[in-house]
């Protein structure tokens, strides 16, 4: 049993955290929801004793009779990994690249001085097999970058519970993970809260997770608590206003979207692309991996496309040939009837453009928004004598003052920077903008503010977009039309409606099937209520 | 990692072949003919005929290129114009004192700088950082040769504890030989030391920010612990860079220090070959370096594998 009391942080006197109070039973899993910055990793790090340094914290953390608060750093030590553990968001990094699984399992039970090294080892393989990586397939010996990034969340998870903790604090623990593995991660979880009996904290930023999974669910916003109850209690009242504007955030429909004209724009036909994998032998050519298997559509005028599937299905390799950075190996891909290759003239680039998920890595940080924005001109060969008019006007477009053109992007946040480079992409009129993952790194509330900016520029100027997310209910709630892709293949086509309506693909049904959602009844309470 | 050493070891092998190609090409192009060259402007007719039958440079390209080869394959380095002694003996007795002060001095260096950088990065922002940061700083800025005069001065002619310069030789015992080297190695080791604990400690805060950091202090683990179970050898990896570069340099790069303490080093051996145009001595010593540059990259690049499993590809 853990309990929270008034926790507050601060550092250099501004506050992180307020008045924070919680509690997790054993055998209760309590779900901690918020957007970014709203102090949910803060509370976990301020329960694992792991702040980073300069933070005042008043309150207490009670653990069964114990205040952590007011325990010295080696007594932490000795608390951390045995009594409370904890999982991060991203399984890719979480796990030294240069030990064995097995080891760093292993090395949980050694430094709690639970086990001497073999039975150590030993217990490691049982806690593995446990979390579904069974010695026969996943040895001991096995280093992280033989893993996919749902095993190393699984690597983590038999870490956390290598010592029976009476709480796990799961930061995040699906959200860099496609929808298949986090339902598989979910159901862990869930499965080992209900044998061990121990208590979870899940962090996360989605709505739809926690209705899943919680028993009890807080919502933060601003290092406050603004909510807190009974799972199903407090989706179907949503008593407070914040909560509410969460949930529609997260399920937000754009309204007036453009009506597609029945004329191709983007012909792709039987595209094939094959990377060179590593050399197996030293002069036998090198094996080739085929990313993009015979892909065929066509995207009309100021049609809304997606393209979703799973990480490494061949979604960005396809985009990229689209874009005419990489060459095709067969196939062709057409843009109003005109060839798309890596060697076209710079002109024919200005009719498509890309905004990307990053909102951070996809600028110079050394220049000015203005020079940002205006630098598709250099396609059309020099910029045009009313250029900072024109980025004026772009920045007018996106909601952006033009305050912001002297301006650099770190003073920007991220939906901002996210509408700079929307503002780029528009600044030559594209008649195709791709849109790869553009709002997957985004808050629900700030991304919903950016779909709709998109369905308001399509309205105005009617050009396509071809949305590609791994993320179904975004795509569901933009798009006409859906291609779903797997393994570099296009194993269905269809209208949005129709294809989430009724999957006729099995693949497509298991990405359905494993989304997931906030009980539709839950929700009725609220629109009955509006 | 067996087929990953293979791999490697060919590669080793063709670099060997083309860095000879390119040696025994560049002693070709140089205008003229080695002989004239080797002898200079003056020289009796009779006297370069004679060079360049002693030189056999009267056969083809091919054959002399296999012959050269051939002979260093087999030991036979050919003989030096100058000293009139096989150039193999004269690079044996250069070497025993080349090879014993650059790993001196690479040993050195590498004591010394793993533990200050380590220091360093686990003081960020401290006192002892700042005090580190600047000492590094000026063991870089200051010139080697400068800070071996002042050892000389300190240590031989204040203190006496250790000889001016020169170099007794193996015969007379490891230790009078290791405390002829110390001051010289000392020498060499500090400009060194001040790079690799400067890329030891900016290497290993890159480390201590990394996620599996924080998933090994959630683990229960110190920060102490931490380190040094997790950082420390994911931190060692550019750290290994370094330190073959430096090996390769200190190998042949020793010369201003050589002079300064009257070390019967490689480098000065090459120096001197350079100013006489003995031109067999500067071919076979040059191949002798590549080849020993080429060969602490291979020794680095099976380090990297030992050290980082990402590299060694299994099945």
């Amino acid at each position: 049993m853990i309990r929270v009391a008034d926790l507050s942080l601060s550092i250099h006197s501004a506050p992180i955290l307020h008045d924070v109070d919680l509690s997790i039973a054993p055998g209760q899993v309590v779900g901690l929801v918020g957007e970014s910055g709203s102090g949910k990793s803060m509370t976990a790090l301020a329960l694992m004793g792991l702040l980073p340094r300069g933070m005042t914290r008043t309150g207490q953390i009670w653990l069964d009779d114990t205040d952590l608060a007011a325990l010295d750093e080696a007594a932490m030590c000795n608390i951390r990994g045995r009594r409370i553990s904890m999982i991060f968001q991203e399984p890719m990094t979480a796990l030294n690249p240069v030990k064995t699984i097995g080891d760093q399992v292993a090395e949980a039970l050694l430094i709690h001085g639970r086990a001497n090294r073999n039975d150590a080892l030993r217990i490691a393989a049982e806690k593995l097999a446990r979390v579904g990586l069974p010695q026969d397939r996943f040895p001991l010996d096995r280093y992280p970058h033989e893993l996919s990034g749902g095993q190393r969340q699984r690597v983590c998870i038999a870490m956390a519970i290598a010592l029976h903790p009476d709480l796990l604090i799961a930061d995040e623990p699906t959200t860099a993970l496609d929808v298949t593995t986090q339902a598989q991660i979910l159901d862990l979880l869930k499965e080992l809260v209900a044998e061990d009996g121990m208590g979870l904290l899940l962090i996360t930023h989605d709505l739809a997770v926690v209705a899943g999974m919680a028993d009890h669910v807080a919502v933060m916003r601003k290092g406050e608590i603004v909510e807190q109850g009974d799972t199903e209690t407090l989706f179907r009242t949503m008593s407070h206003p914040y909560t509410r504007q969460l949930l529609e955030a997260s399920g937000h429909v754009p309204d007036g979207q453009a009506i597609p004209q029945d004329a191709p724009l983007l012909e792709v036909r039987g595209a094939v692309r094959d990377y060179p994998l590593p050399r197996t032998s030293l002069f036998g050519p090198a094996p080739q991996f085929r990313a993009v298997d015979g892909v065929s559509f066509t995207l009309m005028k100021g049609e809304s496309l997606g393209l979703v599937g799973e990480s490494g299905c061949g979604k960005s390799t396809l985009s990229r040939a689209i874009l005419g950075l990489e060459p095709l190996q067969g196939g062709e891909i057409l843009l109003n009837g005109t060839p798309i290759a890596p060697d076209m003239p710079p002109a024919r680039r200005a009719g498509l453009q890309v905004v990307f998920q990053d909102p951070y890595g996809s600028f110079n940080p050394r220049w000015t928004v203005e020079r940002l924005v205006a630098e598709p001109f250099h396609l059309l060969g020099s910029r045009p004598h009313d250029w900072r008019d024109r980025v004026r006007d772009a920045l007018a477009e996106v909601g952006l003052d033009a305050a912001a053109m002297t301006r650099y992007p770190h003073e920007f946040s991220g939906g901002q920077r996210q509408r700079i480079a929307i503002a780029r992409a528009l600044i030559l009129r594209p008649e195709l903008i791709i849109l790869d993952e553009a709002v997957s790194a985004l808050d629900v509330s700030i991304r919903a503010g950016i779909l709709d900016l998109l369905a308001d520029l399509q309205a105005r100027h009617g050009m396509g977009y071809l949305f590609i997310s791994h993320d179904l209910g975004v795509v569901r709630s933009i798009t006409d039309r859906v291609l779903v892709m797997k393994a570099g293949q296009i194993v269905e086509d269809g209208a949005t409606d129709a294809v989430f309506a009724a999957p006729r693909h099995a693949y497509t049904q298991t990405l359905i099937n494993a989304a997931p959602i906030i009980p539709p009844a839950w929700k009725e309470a609220q629109i009955n209520e509006a | 990692m067996l087929r990953f050493v293979l791999t490697r070891a060919l590669s080793l092998g063709l670099s060997l072949v083309v860095a000879s190609l390119v040696i025994f090409a560049m002693i070709e192009v140089i205008p003229g003919d080695p002989a004239s060259f080797m002898l200079g402007l003056n020289a009796q007719p009779e006297t370069v005929a004679a060079l360049r039958k002693e030189l056999g440079l009267d056969g083809s390209l091919p054959a002399r290129y296999l012959g050269w080869v051939g002979g260093m394959i087999t030991g036979d380095f050919g003989l030096s114009y100058t000293y009139r002694v096989p150039v193999s003996e004269l690079v044996m007795e250069r070497l025993q004192v080349s090879l014993p002060l650059a790993l001196f001095a690479l040993c050195l260096s590498t004591l010394i700088a793993i533990p200050v950088g380590l220091v360093a990065a686990a003081r960020r922002g401290n006192p002892a950082d700042y005090a580190i940061m600047g000492a590094t700083q000026l063991g870089i800025a200051v010139p080697n040769f400068w800070f071996a005069m002042l050892l000389v001065m300190v240590f031989a002619v204040q203190l006496r504890w250790f000889s001016a310069g020169g170099f007794p030789g193996w015969d007379a015992g490891v230790w009078p030989a290791m405390k002829a080297l110390t001051l010289p190695a000392v020498a060499l080791a500090l400009p060194q030391a001040s790079i690799l604990a400067r890329v030891m400690r900016s290497s290993l805060l890159d480390v201590l920010h990394q996620d599996y950091m924080r998933t090994a202090r959630a683990k229960g683990l110190s920060v102490a612990q931490a380190t040094r179970r997790h950082a420390l050898r994911n931190a060692l990896i550019p750290v290994l860079t370094i330190i073959g570069l430096q090996f390769s340099f200190l190998l042949a790069g020793a010369i201003i220090i050589e002079n300064v303490f009257f070390l019967p080093g490689l480098g000065r051996l090459i120096f001197q070959a350079i100013t006489q145009r003995d031109l067999v001595v500067v071919e076979s010593v040059v191949m002798l370096l590549v080849f020993a540059v080429i060969l602490v990259t291979f020794l680095v690049d099976v380090a990297y594998a030992l050290v980082d499993p990402r590299l060694r590809r299994r099945r």
